[in-house]
């Protein structure tokens, strides 16, 4: 068996079982990165004598017993975390020189638990785009077709794990940066609870909606991951004080007599009809294993996206006023005075979109302005996650598509942003009400991945990767790997 | 909502972002777009409705006790900054 078309849990059986090293390992996987990545543009940094001292780090502890489940398990993090020692762009030029002087709790946290960093991962700038091609290093490629997009924000982190790579990847959800480039590149995603993973050194773009998470092969590997990561943290002020389950251990929580929620909204929206047959079909598939399905309707869900265009701009012209040519970042050439510096650095440090997300902000923030956008914004979010509240009610888990249609040609909606908004339309419901949702590959049309979204109450992680383990128990489409990743 | 140049020059002021000519026509159209996007939002009836505060019900941001938490490693931290001088920042002149 090759070792990259294993998955992380079939990873980590090997390396305790010694038949392989975690040096081996790595070096497979930089072997992997060097051939493919020119063509992916996955990676924006590879540290492969990082990860190589890792991985010795990781072999010298299973020799003298010390070894966790995770130990010498090679990973890459999205470049949003903060990397000691590493530089961490966010994919803009403005943080091109950046070298992180810490690590982000989820990085000291996966480190801790004996994985492997193998590098990081390409990103729209700031974590702002649907499709990774906002990036200052340029846009990723989709490992089915290198003419499409692999989805965004965490898009290379997606196409790292889906042409293998990495056997795992981090990423982060504000709007959707996780399930939509899982379901674009058939991979498997999680975006957790609001507060379940600590947000400190995760460069911030809305405060509010803004959550780490896992891109991985499985429902399985997620659990492991997400285990390792979640958890009280101090240095995160909205970090949740509250014991994490043994996510692995829930995965065994039966399907039987769980209440499916079809979401009515999710059906009506300028979904394609091929994808929302496959969408159908898995549904089919989770009530052939037992669970039962109701149809529930939350009728404020198509204000989400406006909702969340108003909340998320204005969070992210306030977050991204710490970058002032000062400090650290880019500072333009021979400043006249000071309001020069800061409009040039700034000017020259963000792309295209990060700008228009910025002005965006500073309007609805504006004075006079406020009330109408930004308290407006606050008060549909209330109405959305009120009637997910009630939508829970009558059942465990709600199920529809990730995203309206498969992977886009590159370059096909960058001079529409309304229309590439729209892309997040299933995704940015679940953000706003902070739940935890996952994206599991469902199907191909024509020849691309589809993927079908499950979204849970607060804290009900388990629950749902307990009935995605349950679907991929049953199915192969996460097995299923395109040419590169073969 | 329909934004004007001077508008879309007044916002970028604000924000302290420097827009080229060219620049400022796709934002003038594309700002004025989005607005006009969100004001979908108008026809939800939000009388009754408080905005969220929080997205997880009764949760509230924690307080610590007031206490040095943190080293100086101001060496470490300024090795990012474009320009220092004797651990200091240097800015262009601010005060004539």
């Amino acid at each position: 068996m090759t070792l990259h078309t294993r998955s992380v849990a079939e990873l980590a059986a090997g390396l305790a079982a010694k038949e392989f090293s975690a040096v081996e390992l790595t070096q497979h996987y930089l072997a992997r990165i060097e051939a493919a990545n020119p063509a992916l543009n996955a990676f924006v940094t590879i540290t492969p004598e990082r990860a190589l001292a890792d991985a010795r780090k990781a072999d010298a502890a299973r020799a003298a017993g010390r070894a966790g489940p995770l130990t010498g398990v090679p990973l890459a993090h999205k470049d949003i975390f903060c990397t000691d020692g590493i530089r961490t762009s966010c994919g803009s030029r403005m943080l091109d020189n950046f070298i992180a002087p810490y690590d982000a709790t989820v990085v000291e946290r996966l480190q801790a638990a004996g994985t492997v960093l193998l590098g990081k991962t390409n990103m729209d700038e700031f974590a702002m785009g649907s499709s990774n091609e906002t990036s200052y290093y340029g846009a990723v490629k989709n490992p089915w077709n290198l003419r499409k997009v692999p989805g965004g924000s965490s898009g290379g982190s997606a196409a790292a794990v889906a042409a293998r790579l990495a056997p795992v990847a981090t990423g982060t959800d504000t709007g959707g940066s996780i399930r939509q480039p899982a379901a674009l590149v058939g991979i498997t995603g999680i975006k957790p609870t609001y507060g379940r993973v600590s947000r400190y050194g995760m460069v911030a773009f809305a405060s509010s909606l803004d959550q780490a998470g896992i891109l991985a092969p499985s429902a399985e590997d997620c659990a492991l991951l997400l285990g390792a990561m979640a958890g009280f943290d101090p240095r995160d002020s909205t970090s949740v004080d509250r014991p994490v389950p043994d996510y692995a251990a829930e995965l065994r929580l039966p399907l039987k007599g769980v209440r499916l929620g079809l979401l009515k909204e999710f059906l009506e929206r300028g979904l394609e009809a091929a994808t929302g047959a496959l969408v159908q079909a898995a549904i089919a598939r989770l009530q052939s294993l037992g669970a039962t399905l109701v149809d529930v309707s939350c009728p404020s869900l198509p204000l989400s996206v406006p909702a969340y265009y108003v909340v998320a701009p204005a969070e992210c012209s306030s977050n991204l006023s710490r970058f002032d040519g000062i400090r650290f970042g880019h500072r333009c050439k021979e400043p006249r005075d000071l309001l020069d510096l800061y409009r040039r650095s700034r000017g020259e440090g963000f792309g295209a979109e990060v700008k228009r997300r910025i002005m965006t902000g500073t309007y609805v923030l504006s004075a006079g302005y406020y009330d109408a956008y930004y308290l407006k914004a606050q008060k549909v979010r209330s109405l959305i996650s009120a009637e997910f509240k009630q939508a829970f009610t009558q059942a465990d888990v709600l199920v529809g598509p990730t995203a309206p249609t498969p992977a886009f040609d590159i370059g096909a909606k960058v001079d529409d942003p309304i229309t590439m908004y729209l892309n997040d339309i299933y995704t940015i419901g679940a953000n706003l009400a902070g739940l935890p949702a996952m994206s599991v590959p469902c199907g191909f049309v024509d020849g691309l991945p589809v993927g079908l979204q499950l979204i849970g109450p607060h804290f009900a992680e388990s629950r749902i990767l307990a009935a995605a383990h349950a679907y991929q128990c049953a199915t192969d489409f996460h097995r299923r790997l395109p040419a590169s990743g073969t | 909502m329909s934004l004007t140049r001077t508008d879309v020059e007044g916002i970028a002021h604000l924000a302290r972002l420097e827009i080229t000519e060219p620049e400022l026509a796709i934002y003038v159209a594309s700002l004025s777009k989005i607005l006009t996007f969100v004001e979908q939002l108008n026809a939800a009836d939000t009388a009754a409705v408080e905005p969220m505060a929080h997205p997880l019900e009764g949760e509230v941001q924690r307080l610590r006790p007031d206490a040095v938490t943190e080293r100086d490693q101001h060496d470490k931290y300024q090795a990012n900054a474009p320009q220092v001088a004797a651990g200091l920042y240097v800015v262009p002149k601010v005060i004539e």
